[in-house]
C-alpha cells in the first residue's frame, strides 16, 4: 500500500474509494429493475448485470435496485429509472443490449428514450 | 476501477450486542447463501459496527433501500436474500414493529428509535465496515489530521477545541482544549496522549461500540491531540475485557501505519506519531486517570492525590493529555466542519451530543447519541418506546455506578452535564437505567453501592471502610432490621467520603444513595419505620396469601411451589403456610386467576384450613 504523503493525495484516495460505500446513501438517482419472477424468467438478471456494468464503466453516481412484479409481465424485463424531482420513467423490453443506450441518452445526456417508454409516474403517485 | 458496482449492500451489525445474539452465523449463512445464487458480483455482504438497537438484533440492513431487518437469524437467510435480494421484495416478517401499535416500519431511517437521535461521534458506527480503512476515508476520515498538519499551527488547534466548547465525555465535562492547552503549555520534550478506553461501569459499552465500529475515529482524534501538545506517543488503555474493541483497534493502527497516517513524518509534514495499545484487567478504579496511568507504567491501579495533575506530570512523570475515547473521536469532525458547527449543536454551555446506553425497563434498549439539552421524556418514551407491560416509571439512573438517580419530577429535566449534576445526577461515562414501579430504591441503592465498594482500590480509608459501612447498614435496612438512626449515619458516611477520598471512586460512591434518600426518602422511612418495602421486593417484609374470594382450587400453586407449603385440594381454598415461604413469587407466577396476594406490611383474612371454594366469609 503506498504512503499518503498529502492531503492531496488524502483527497484523490477518498474518491477513488467513495464508490465502494455510494450503495449505503441516496444518490439522487435509482435505476430500478423489475425481478419477479416473470422479469427473472425473461431476462431481468442479464440486463440488470448489463447495467451494472455501465455504471460501473461509466464511473456513475446511481444506486441500481430491484423491485417485484408490478403486473405489466408482458412488458419484462422493466427497467424504471426514478431522479429527483422528475417523473420516474419505466421502460419495457429492455435487453442486456440496450442498456448502454438507455443509459447514455437518459442519465448522460438528460433525454428520455420515448420509443421505449411504457409509462410515467409522478413522484408523489 | 476494476471492483465491481455492487447493487446492494447488506450491513450486518457484528457489535458485541449482535455478535451475542448470532450475527456471526447469520454472516456466514448470508455470504453461503449469496454465492449459491451467484449474487457475489453483485451484492456485498458487510460486517460493521454498533447500530444501538441491540434489543432488536442480530441487525441486518440492506442498501440502498435501507431496509431494517431485525432478530435475523441463519434460518431467516435463505428467504431473505430470496425475497429481497433476488426479488426486491420487503420480507416483512423481519421488518421492526412499533411497540404497541404494531405498527411495521420497514426503512432505517423512519423508525422512532432513530428519529429523534443525532449520530455525530457514532456517525460510521454501523454504516462503514471497521476493518478498512478505506471505507473510513470514503467518509472523509484523516481530512482532519491533513488540514491539521499542513494548514493549522498546533495553538490554532487548541483554539478551534476550545472554541467548539467540546467537554470531556468521560463524564466530568472538563473543557477538552483547556485541558490540551495545559499539558501543551506544560514544560518538557516528551510528552504523552492517553486515551482512556477502561470503560467500566455495568451496562455501559459506547466506548466499545466507538472502538468495534469506528476505530480510526479514536486515532484521527488522538493524532490531532499530540500534534497540538507536542507528543509523539500515545496509548490507548482499553480493558482486557473487550477483545473485539482491541482486535479491531489493532487493525487500525497497522492500516494506519501502512497508509503513513500514523508513523514518522505524517503527510510529509515532519510530524511524527505512535500509538500503542496497553490493555487493562479490568479493575474499576483504573478509570481515574492516575490509576490508569499506573497501570500502563506496570504498577498497580492505583490512585494518588492530585494535583499535580497528568497535564504536569503524568505518564512516566512526563505532561500527559488524557481524554475519554467519545473526546476524541469528536475532534475530528470538529476540525473538518469548524468549532461553530459544533458548537451549535446541544446546549449552549454542553454543546455537542450524549451518548447513552439505554437500559432497563423501557422497551427499546440500546445506545443512543442524542443533542445534549434533550429532556429525559423524550429518551426513556420517545426513543426508549416507554414502560413495558403498562407499569409505571419510578426512577431513572444516570450515571452509572456513580451516577444518581431522578423520579418522575426530573422528566423533563434537559439532559447536559450541568442540569444533571444540579439535581443530584451525573452524565457520568453514559448508563442509563430505567426502573419501573416494581424495583424498591433501597435495594437498587444497594446494588450500585455493592458494586462500588467492591470495586474500591483499599488505598485511602474513607472509600475503603465507609463504603462497606454504608453496605452493611443498607443490607440491614433491606432486611428489615434497619432502625431511625442509619439515615443519619448514611448522610455523615457520605459527607466524610465526599470530601475525604482520593479519588472520584470514594466521593462518588455514596452517589446514587444520596439521591434515592433525596427522591425517596419515604421508602427508607417505610422499611426502618413500618417494616414496609413499597415495591415489595424485599422479602423479609413481603408475605404471600392466597385470596380466598378468587381462588378456584384449581391446585396450580401447590404444584409448583417448590418447598411444599401451600396446603388444598382440589375444589379447595388453598392456604399458605406463612412459616415455611421462602417467598420465591412461583405461586405468584404460575396462578391462572391472579388470586395470590402479595402484600407488605398488612395481611388478609384467610381461613384457618382449606374449606370449599365459595364457602369463605358464610
Amino acid at each position: 500500500m503506498a504512503q499518503i504523503k498529502s492531503l492531496e493525495e488524502l483527497r484523490r484516495l477518498r474518491e477513488r474509494v467513495e464508490r465502494d460505500i455510494s450503495t449505503r446513501r441516496d444518490t439522487g438517482t435509482t435505476i430500478i429493475v423489475g425481478m419477479g419472477t416473470c422479469g427473472i424468467a425473461s431476462g431481468a438478471r442479464e440486463t440488470m448485470r448489463a447495467i451494472l456494468e455501465e455504471v460501473r464503466r461509466r464511473d456513475m453516481d446511481v444506486n441500481v435496485t430491484t423491485v417485484g412484479c408490478i403486473g405489466m409481465c408482458n412488458k419484462e424485463p422493466l427497467v424504471d429509472i426514478e431522479q429527483a424531482g422528475k417523473p420516474r420513467v419505466s421502460y419495457g423490453n429492455i435487453t442486456p443490449d440496450m442498456a448502454p443506450r438507455l443509459i447514455e441518452e437518459h442519465l448522460v445526456n438528460g433525454q428520455v428514450v420515448e420509443e421505449w417508454v411504457v409509462g410515467r409516474l409522478q413522484e408523489d403517485e | 476501477m476494476s471492483e465491481p458496482i455492487y447493487r446492494a449492500n447488506v450491513l450486518v451489525c457484528t457489535g458485541t450486542g449482535c455478535d451475542s445474539s448470532g450475527a456471526g452465523s447469520v454472516i456466514d449463512a448470508l455470504r453461503g447463501e449469496v454465492e449459491r445464487r451467484e449474487l457475489q458480483g453483485e451484492v456485498r455482504v458487510i460486517e460493521t459496527g454498533c447500530r444501538g438497537f441491540c434489543a432488536m438484533g442480530p441487525i441486518v440492513i440492506v442498501y440502498p433501500e435501507g431496509l431494517f431487518y431485525c432478530q435475523v437469524q441463519t434460518t431467516d437467510v435463505e428467504e431473505l436474500v430470496e425475497e429481497t435480494l433476488v426479488k426486491g421484495r420487503i420480507l416483512q416478517r423481519l421488518v421492526f414493529e412499533v411497540p404497541h401499535s404494531q405498527q411495521a416500519v420497514p426503512f432505517y431511517d423512519e423508525i422512532p428509535f432513530y428519529e429523534k437521535q443525532q449520530r455525530i461521534t457514532l456517525r460510521n458506527c454501523g454504516v462503514i465496515d471497521p476493518e478498512s480503512i478505506d471505507e473510513y476515508i470514503a467518509r472523509g476520515g484523516y481530512e482532519a489530521l491533513g488540514k491539521v498538519l499542513s494548514e493549522m499551527s498546533s495553538e490554532d488547534v487548541i483554539e478551534e477545541v476550545k472554541a467548539s466548547g467540546l467537554r470531556g465525555r468521560g463524564g466530568a465535562g472538563f473543557l477538552t482544549g483547556l485541558k490540551w492547552e495545559f499539558t501543551a503549555r506544560a514544560p518538557g520534550d516528551v510528552k504523552y496522549v492517553v486515551c482512556n478506553a477502561d470503560e467500566g461501569d455495568p451496562g455501559a459499552f459506547m466506548d466499545r461500540s466507538i472502538l468495534e465500529g469506528d476505530p480510526h475515529s479514536v486515532i484521527e482524534g488522538m493524532a490531532i491531540c499530540g500534534y497540538s501538545v507536542g507528543s509523539s506517543e500515545g496509548y490507548v488503555y482499553c480493558r482486557a475485557e473487550y477483545p473485539l474493541a482491541i482486535k479491531r483497534l489493532r487493525l487500525a493502527i497497522e492500516q494506519a501505519e501502512e497508509y503513513g497516517l500514523l508513523g514518522d513524518d505524517i503527510f510529509g509534514s515532519g510530524f511524527g506519531f505512535h500509538l500503542k495499545i496497553k490493555e487493562g484487567a479490568g479493575a474499576f478504579v483504573c478509570g481515574e486517570e492516575t490509576a490508569l496511568i499506573a497501570s500502563i507504567e506496570g504498577k498497580r491501579g492505583e490512585p494518588r492525590p492530585r494535583p499535580p495533575f497528568p497535564a504536569v506530570s503524568g505518564l512516566w512523570g512526563k505532561p500527559t493529555n488524557n481524554n475519554n475515547v467519545k473526546s476524541y473521536a469528536n475532534v475530528p469532525q470538529i476540525i473538518r466542519n469548524g468549532a461553530e458547527w459544533f458548537a451549535a449543536i446541544g446546549t449552549p454551555r454542553s454543546p455537542g451530543t450524549a451518548i447513552f446506553a439505554l437500559t432497563g425497563k423501557v422497551e427499546n434498549t440500546g445506545l443512543i447519541e442524542v443533542p445534549m439539552g434533550i429532556t429525559l421524556r423524550e429518551i426513556i418514551y420517545d426513543i426508549g418506546g416507554g414502560i413495558p407491560d403498562g407499569k409505571e416509571f419510578k426512577a431513572v439512573q444516570t450515571g452509572g455506578p456513580l451516577g444518581g438517580c431522578l423520579p418522575a419530577s426530573g422528566l423533563d429535566l434537559q439532559v447536559d452535564f450541568d442540569s444533571l449534576r444540579q439535581a443530584g445526577a451525573v452524565m457520568g461515562s453514559g448508563g442509563m437505567i430505567v426502573v419501573d414501579e416494581e424495583t424498591c430504591m433501597v435495594e437498587f441503592s444497594k446494588y450500585f453501592l455493592t458494586f462500588a465498594s467492591a470495586e474500591s482500590c483499599g488505598k485511602c480509608v474513607p472509600c475503603r471502610v465507609g463504603g462497606r459501612r454504608m453496605l452493611e447498614i443498607l443490607t440491614r435496612i433491606t432486611e428489615g432490621e434497619g432502625t431511625p438512626e442509619d439515615i443519619d449515619q448514611i448522610k455523615e458516611i457520605a459527607k466524610g467520603m465526599d470530601s475525604d477520598s482520593l479519588c472520584a471512586l470514594g466521593q462518588l460512591t455514596p452517589g446514587p444513595i444520596m439521591s434515592a434518600l433525596r427522591y425517596f426518602e419515604d421508602e427508607f422511612h417505610a422499611h426502618i419505620n413500618e417494616d414496609r418495602c413499597p415495591a415489595k421486593q424485599c422479602v423479609n417484609m413481603i408475605s404471600y396469601y392466597v385470596s380466598p374470594e378468587t381462588c378456584v382450587g384449581c391446585g396450580m400453586c401447590k404444584r409448583e411451589c417448590p418447598v411444599q407449603v401451600i396446603d388444598g385440594e382440589r375444589r379447595m381454598i388453598h392456604i399458605i403456610n406463612q412459616d415455611g415461604c421462602i417467598k420465591c413469587n412461583t405461586c405468584f407466577e404460575v396462578c391462572p386467576f391472579d388470586a395470590i396476594v402479595k402484600l407488605s406490611g398488612g395481611e388478609i383474612e384467610v381461613p384457618e384450613e382449606p374449606i370449599p371454594v365459595g364457602s369463605f366469609g358464610k
